[in-house]
Order: structure tokens, then sequence, then C-alpha cells
């Protein structure tokens, strides 16, 4: 509402802002493109999940992007060294905000299989990037990514970028 | 071949090598000093003609290093295993077999990379997987307190 005062001044107004932001997030919930980052096992369920049995298509996701620049969701599926990190980094900087980030299968949620013991893997993605949805599981099937999907487009359309004020 | 006329041939073709049957495979255990001048011996020999070498690995023992060889023919199709140890864990160094066969070279440099195997006469001796200040992490006395969680 602070970005929009005059509309806001005007009796309904932040009705109209409202349902812009509902507007808003309807279609970046349902036009998720995310960027093509496997690095393990995970990217074999996540490739199943591509594929035709289970589409993640009719989620919106029509294309996996190779660049980050025109993708706005990373799965991160597999583990993730620490040679690996700083390119997971830049790749996560490199795309547009808005951007949302999976941790799909137990490597990305917290180091996995390879907590105990192992000298070259991240204990869990978040080490790296934030991240906004966890999907347990080694590898998780894909109805569990597409359910970790469905999740994420639950909190996109929970959020409130136009008709709330921002906190200062 | 079969596996006893391996051990009788092998047996005879190098001083100081001492061959028996392993759980597997005819196991040859050789001496640093020999281990070129054999391998490139059983490259060589018509009969024996092992020029596939399947995988050298690097073993940490509490004492001493040893290198182990799977070794290979293509022709004749039969398959041994040799074994050399270093003289101690402090300065473990083996002569190289890149020149008998080229793999070697990518396998020694794994060796050194993670065990700290020194292999003398390989021309690239650099890390193949690691970043240069990483110590060795398959020795069994490797700690790393910010990066291991021990159980």
């Amino acid at each position: 509402m602070d970005d929009y005062p005059i509309v806001a001044e005007y009796e309904g107004g932040s009705i109209i802002l409202a349902q812009f932001d509902k507007l808003i997030n309807w279609a970046r919930s349902n036009s998720l493109w995310p960027l093509t980052f496997g690095t393990r096992c995970c990217a074999i369920e996540f490739m199943a999940a591509g594929a035709s049995r289970h589409d993640f298509a009719r989620f919106g996701a029509e294309v996996a992007r190779a660049t980050p620049r025109q993708a706005d969701l990373i799965i991160i599926s597999g583990s993730i060294n620490y040679k690996m990190a700083p390119v997971l980094k830049r790749l996560y900087d490199q795309i547009a905000d808005p951007k949302w980030v999976i941790a799909m299968g137990a490597c990305a949620v917290s180091g996995g299989p390879f907590f105990y013991n192992s000298y070259a893997i991240v204990k869990g993605a978040d080490h790296v990037v934030p991240v906004d949805v966890y999907i347990p599981g080694c590898p998780p099937r894909p109805e569990a990514l597409l359910y970790g999907i469905m999740q994420l487009q639950k909190k996109i359309r929970a959020e409130r970028n136009y008709s709330a004020p921002k906190s200062k | 071949m079969s596996q006893d006329e391996l051990i009788s041939r092998l047996s005879q073709l190098t001083e100081g090598v001492s061959v028996s049957m392993g759980p597997q495979y005819v196991t040859c255990q050789v001496a640093p000093t020999q281990l070129h001048q054999f391998c490139k011996r059983l490259k060589e020999e018509k009969d024996l003609a092992f020029d596939y070498l399947i995988s050298l690995t690097g073993v940490d023992m509490p004492e001493y290093m040893t290198t182990v060889y799977h070794l290979e023919s293509t022709t004749h199709r039969h398959m041994i295993v040799v074994r050399a140890n270093t003289a101690n864990r402090t300065e473990p160094i083996l002569p190289s077999v890149c020149d008998i066969w080229i793999t070697a070279l990518w396998h020694e440099r794994e060796a050194h990379d993670l065990l700290g195997l020194k292999y003398e006469n390989n021309p690239d001796q650099r890390r193949l997987f690691l970043e240069d200040g990483w110590g060795f992490p398959l020795r069994k006395d490797y700690s790393d307190p910010t990066r291991i969680v021990e159980r």
C-alpha cells in the first residue's frame, strides 16, 4: 500500500491491490520454470517427474531452462560438494527476482547419508542458498516432487507483495 | 593360462617376487625396486601379455602403504593381482608404471590426491579432484573438524 498510495487513498482501493496481488501470485505460481540443476541421483527422479507419466508441465513448469536468466525456480536435486557450493551460489545469484528454491532429496535437505564422516559434502543446501521447500526422500518419488512443487505454489499464493505494507 | 601355470610362470620371472594364490586371483608381492622391471616383463612376455591395467588402488596400512594393481590380458584372458608395499608411511614412494600402461597416469594422480602416495617418474603429479591445500582424506588418521561430523 505504501507503493501505491494513490490507489489506496480511495475507498476500496486496497481491494484492488489485493486482487492485483492474487492475480500476480496466480501467474507466478502457475508458471514456475525450473533451472536444470541436478548433481546426483535425485536428478533421475527429477527427469522422471518431467517425463510423460508424472508430468510437471501440467503444473506450469513447461520448460526446464538451462540458463538461470530465464528460470525462476532452482530445484537442488542431489548432493552439493564443497567444490560445487560456489557454483550453486553463483547460479542462484544470477536468477532474476522473484526466485524460489526447492531442496529435493536428503542430501540437499541436510547432507543425507553423508552427514557423518564425509569430508566433501555440504551438510544441507541451505548452508549455501535460502531454501523455500524441503522434500525429504532418498530419492523422493516423482509424486513427492510434484507435491513439493504444489506446496511451493501454495506458498507463493500466500505472498502479499502489493497489498500489505512492506516491513521497514 | 590356468592359475597353477601362472603361479609357476610368474615365480620364474623375476627374483624376489613371492607368488601365491590369493582369495580370487594369483597375487604377486613385489618389492618397490623390482616393480617396474616386473611389470615391464608382464606386459612384454608373449605368453603373459598383460596389457590391460584394470585398476591401481592405494591402501593405507598402519606401518606402510600398499598399491594394488589388477592386471588382465586381453589376448589370453587371465587376471592377476600385483601388490607393492612402500617402506614407511612418512615417505611413501613407489616407481610409476605410467610408461607401461598409460592409464596409470590418472590412477596414480588419484592415489596421490586421496592418500598421498608418490610415484616417481610420473610426469603429472597434480591433484585430481581436491583442491591444493587439502590434506589426504582417505588416510586413516585424517581429521577435519570443520567439515567432518564424526560418529
